[in-house]
């Protein structure tokens, strides 16, 4: 455990309800500069609403307290943000604006993720695959801003995404863990990585 | 703490291009609202008969109900979007005041269905034999009134947007606070048609919206935030 003042994100006697049925007791947390988690447990079992809860986005039924103290949050979840009917560089200028990271790197992230031949399609025409490809997108931006403090947190990002995007994917996690940053990811994948992981599992489920 | 803050202009200009960029790419939305109002005035002579004075008389009153339900119609899918692509939770996340970005939004949804409303208002209203006198007051009040509508209801949207069926709820929502628009508008535009001054009504609209302005986004963002939270 490190210490909680260093904490990028500190989590302490966390309990979860959803419908009357406890995901979670008494979960002590500590994220912090350099660490990767992986959050793993059955279908049910509270992972994606445990990262909600960690992004800020969800409340209801949490009890305990979480403290970020992060100067940039960054949450992917199962749904996209990407707009059907924008280019993937309008959709990325827009996150871009958003989030106060600079638009120069757009070009340089479109062509990280394989996408360079199709900035100026509509998302609508791209693949499952392509339009989540636009959405890591994000996390080269968010790289590429040096925010000293970053966290991530990333629900199951290797869905759809073939065996070189994973490979390239591990690779930025573990660039943005080596830099001081932090990441959070949930996934029923084995991570091909050489950099310490902690787990935290998380039980019951159904 | 973050170098740079981001900057906030350029955001709102950003998020105001975009919106309206979607609106362009997506005109079935601008244009449905535009052809309930020419369906239903065009009905109105054929039901209540085409006497030019019976016509005028109802003119302001009919006028007025329809743009409160094509504003209905406009406001309930206005958040649907960005609530099923994830594009709310990212609005949520970003470090952006949420206050100016859910005013920004209803600009937005004002400029697409309030304006064309307003715009063509003129038109329908010469359908309906209200006097040519009482048109510079009807665009008037439409312009004010229609706002305040975006802003309430954005509210009703925001409110509902995680309901798969949320139609009738939002109607519920908002029509009782539409139905202080729908006074003052339509009187002002009864007034200028029997020739009084209209003035107290368009100011008492300026006032509400004013007070929609300054309140509404507080709403907006408190239902955006539990929407997204129960979803």
């Amino acid at each position: 455990m490190t210490d909680a003042a260093d904490a990028l994100i500190a989590v302490r006697g966390l309990g979860l309800e959803r419908g009357g049925k406890a995901l979670l007791a008494d979960l002590d947390l500590d994220i912090a500069a350099g660490h990767l988690v992986l959050i793993e447990g059955p279908n049910g079992s509270g992972k994606t609403t445990l990262l909600r809860s960690l992004a800020g986005l969800s409340r209801l039924g949490l009890s305990g307290r979480i403290e970020a103290r992060c100067d940039e949050l960054l949450y992917l979840g199962h749904r996209a943000g990407i707009k059907q009917l924008l280019t993937p560089r309008e959709n990325l200028a827009w996150a871009c604006r958003s989030q106060g990271w600079d638009p120069v790197h757009i070009d340089s992230a479109l062509d990280r993720v394989g996408l360079s031949g199709r900035a100026d399609l509509l998302c609508q025409h791209l693949s499952a695959g392509q339009q989540r490809r636009v959405n890591l997108a994000r996390l080269h931006l968010s790289f590429d801003a040096r925010h000293k403090r970053s966290l991530w947190l990333l629900d199951e990002p290797f869905t759809a995404i073939d065996r070189g995007g994973v490979a390239a994917l591990t690779d930025t996690m573990a660039q943005q863990v080596r830099r001081g940053g932090a990441v959070v990811l949930t996934s029923h994948q084995d991570l091909p990585l050489d950099i310490p992981l902690r787990r935290v599992v998380l039980g019951g489920g159904r | 703490m973050s170098n740079q803050p981001p900057a906030l202009g350029a955001f709102l200009g950003a998020s105001l291009r975009r919106q309206l960029l979607l609106a362009y790419r997506r005109p079935v939305d601008t244009i449905n609202p535009l052809l309930f109002f020419l369906l239903v005035v065009t009905l109105f002579p054929l039901g209540i008969g085409p006497d030019p004075a019976q016509l005028a008389e109802f003119a302001p009153g009919i006028l007025w109900i329809v743009a409160l339900l094509a504003s209905l119609m406009a406001a309930e899918g206005m958040f649907r979007q960005d609530y099923e692509d994830g594009s709310l939770e990212q609005l949520l996340l970003s470090p952006q005041p949420l206050y100016l970005a859910s005013l920004t939004y209803t600009a937005a949804h004002w400029l697409v269905t309030g304006v064309p409303l307003t715009l063509l208002s003129p038109l329908f209203a010469t359908m309906l034999q209200l006097p040519v006198a009482a048109l510079p007051v009807l665009l008037l009040s439409m312009a004010l009134g229609t706002a305040i509508l975006s802003l309430v209801g954005s509210i009703g949207a925001a409110l509902t947007v995680s309901l798969k069926r949320g139609g009738m709820l939002i109607s519920l929502i908002i029509v009782p606070l539409y139905i202080p628009v729908l006074i003052f508008a339509a009187g002002a535009v009864r007034f200028a048609a029997e020739g009084f001054d209209p003035a107290p009504q368009l100011l008492l609209l300026a006032g509400m919206l004013s007070l929609a302005v300054a309140l509404a986004p507080f709403a907006i963002s408190a239902g955006l935030r539990i929407s997204v939270d129960a979803g």
